[in-house]
């Protein structure tokens, strides 16, 4: 490979390191938050919250999220009241904004199945202890339900982690430069095509790696009582 | 929004976005025919650990599934593309970056992408499959080949039906990225619609639908499948 171009790529590469991690991880937290409470109202008694929470999983994994952050980004950006209200403006109308928007929806979608999943696997037998010591239906959630949940949901979450990180390359489609536009900038720019796209992976890789080696430490330290 | 519709009707948009959704349907089956033959192939490697090839498999799938389509099919589009031209040039074709190019561009970076998927999913399912079924199958001096066709393949498709679902749902919808190349399929054709009607709203909200619809049929498709191949067994 060439060096001087190397010493041009990298550093550039990186400054799209940061903003890609800053979309992952603001997208994750949002996204965790709203897929927990989709997955509380999926598997709640309630016929609307439970077919809510059924169709919105349905839409935002049925459809492109290519398409999800175009419609956002260009459809509502079109309407009168988005444009008139400070907040709805504030997210559409930027582009880092609105693919933390798209990506936080979408994967919220993902997320509630994996939740859903693992709230179904809890026994029967030990919400009811719990529930026969006294306990009260948050303080059940609290100290039973959600951590074995998020202890069974672990291993498929990570793998959702790794969905996000790439997803947040199709924010380059809406002029956000992270890794990937300033990749494509720099591929049309310098025509050193297999370097850019090795550089750019590597990032890519990086990133990942780092992500699936904290969720297994996570998912070791929360199985560390049990007997190998 | 009823406006908008109107519009849609009337400037023959239909045609061009149903154009593009045909375009779609078969981008994501040719790349995923293609995906089953690498995933099969690379599968067996992986399960089989056949040295030299293990490794050069475990570099494609870990590349692929870890690095952004997006940046793939970049890859791919922008490696190629100077190529192909020159070589059509050589052949007195000028200017070709017609939707022939792109289209076959496109099935090879989607089948890359849906090949390592399918890697994991035949890999996955054929470690399923019990042992015992293949060493009784030995013991009675059943041919390998004969084994493969006989036990290892039935139960491995079966396995592997929930799958090839999945990897067939996110198939679909990366073939949406490949309008980032300028092929004419169902995401190009709301671009194109969005940006001369100047109502990107309806045109978007359109392709979801589209590409909604195309989702849940399969996704009906898949759930005959299953209970096509669900082993009949004694009550």
């Amino acid at each position: 490979m060439d060096l001087e171009l190397a010493f041009f790529a990298v550093p550039t590469l990186a400054k799209g390191l940061w903003l890609t991690a800053l979309l992952t991880a603001s997208s994750v937290a949002i996204g965790f938050s709203i897929g927990l409470a989709l997955a509380v109202m999926r598997l709640s008694k309630s016929k609307a919250l439970s077919s809510f929470a059924k169709g919105y999983s349905t839409v935002f994994r049925g459809t492109p999220l290519l398409v999800q952050l175009f419609l956002f980004y260009y459809g509502l950006g079109q309407l009168s009241f988005v444009r008139d209200n400070p907040v709805l403006w504030w997210i559409i109308g930027d582009g880092a904004h609105c693919a933390v928007m798209a990506l936080a929806l979408n994967t919220a979608a993902y997320t509630s199945e994996i939740l859903r999943g693992g709230l179904m696997s809890i026994p029967g037998g030990l919400v009811e202890a719990a529930q026969a010591c006294g306990m009260s239906r948050l303080l059940r959630f609290r100290r039973i339900t959600f951590p074995l949940a998020i202890r069974q949901a672990l291993p498929a979450y990570g793998n959702e982690l790794v969905l996000v990180v790439k997803g947040t390359s199709l924010a380059s489609t809406i002029t956000v430069l992270e890794i990937t536009g300033h990749a494509k900038r720099l591929m049309s720019q310098t025509y050193a095509i297999l370097e850019i796209f090795a550089i750019a992976g590597v990032l890519y890789l990086l990133i990942n790696l780092v992500l699936i080696t904290f969720v297994r430490l996570l998912e070791a330290r929360l199985t560390s009582y049990l007997p190998r | 929004m009823a406006l908008g519709f109107w519009q849609v009707w009337e400037g023959g948009w239909i045609s061009a976005i149903l154009r593009g959704a045909v375009i779609t349907i078969a981008l994501g089956m040719a790349s995923m025919a293609f995906g089953i033959v690498i995933g099969v192939a690379c599968g067996l490697i992986k399960w089989a650990r056949v040295f030299p090839l293990t490794l050069v498999v475990d570099f494609y799938t870990s590349i692929v599934r870890g690095v952004p389509e997006l940046l793939i099919i970049y890859l791919l589009f922008f490696s190629s593309v100077e190529f192909v031209a020159q070589v059509a040039a050589a052949f007195g074709y000028e200017g070709l970056a017609g939707n022939g190019y792109a289209f076959t561009i496109a099935v090879v970076a989607i089948a890359a992408i849906s090949g390592a998927y399918s890697t994991e999913v035949v890999r996955g399912a054929l470690a399923a499959i019990p042992n015992g079924h293949i060493e009784a199958a030995r013991a009675l001096g059943i041919p390998g080949r004969r084994i493969f066709r006989r036990i290892i393949a039935p139960q491995m498709l079966r396995i592997a039906v929930p799958g090839m679902n999945n990897v067939w749902q996110t198939t679909i919808k990366d073939t949406a990225l490949v309008s980032v190349v300028g092929l004419q399929e169902l995401m190009r054709a709301a671009f194109v619609g969005a940006g001369s009607t100047r109502n990107p709203f309806i045109f978007y909200f359109i392709a979801a639908l589209v590409y909604l619809a195309i989702t849940l049929v399969s996704q009906g498709g898949f759930d005959w499948i299953e209970r096509l191949l669900r082993p009949r067994t004694r009550k």
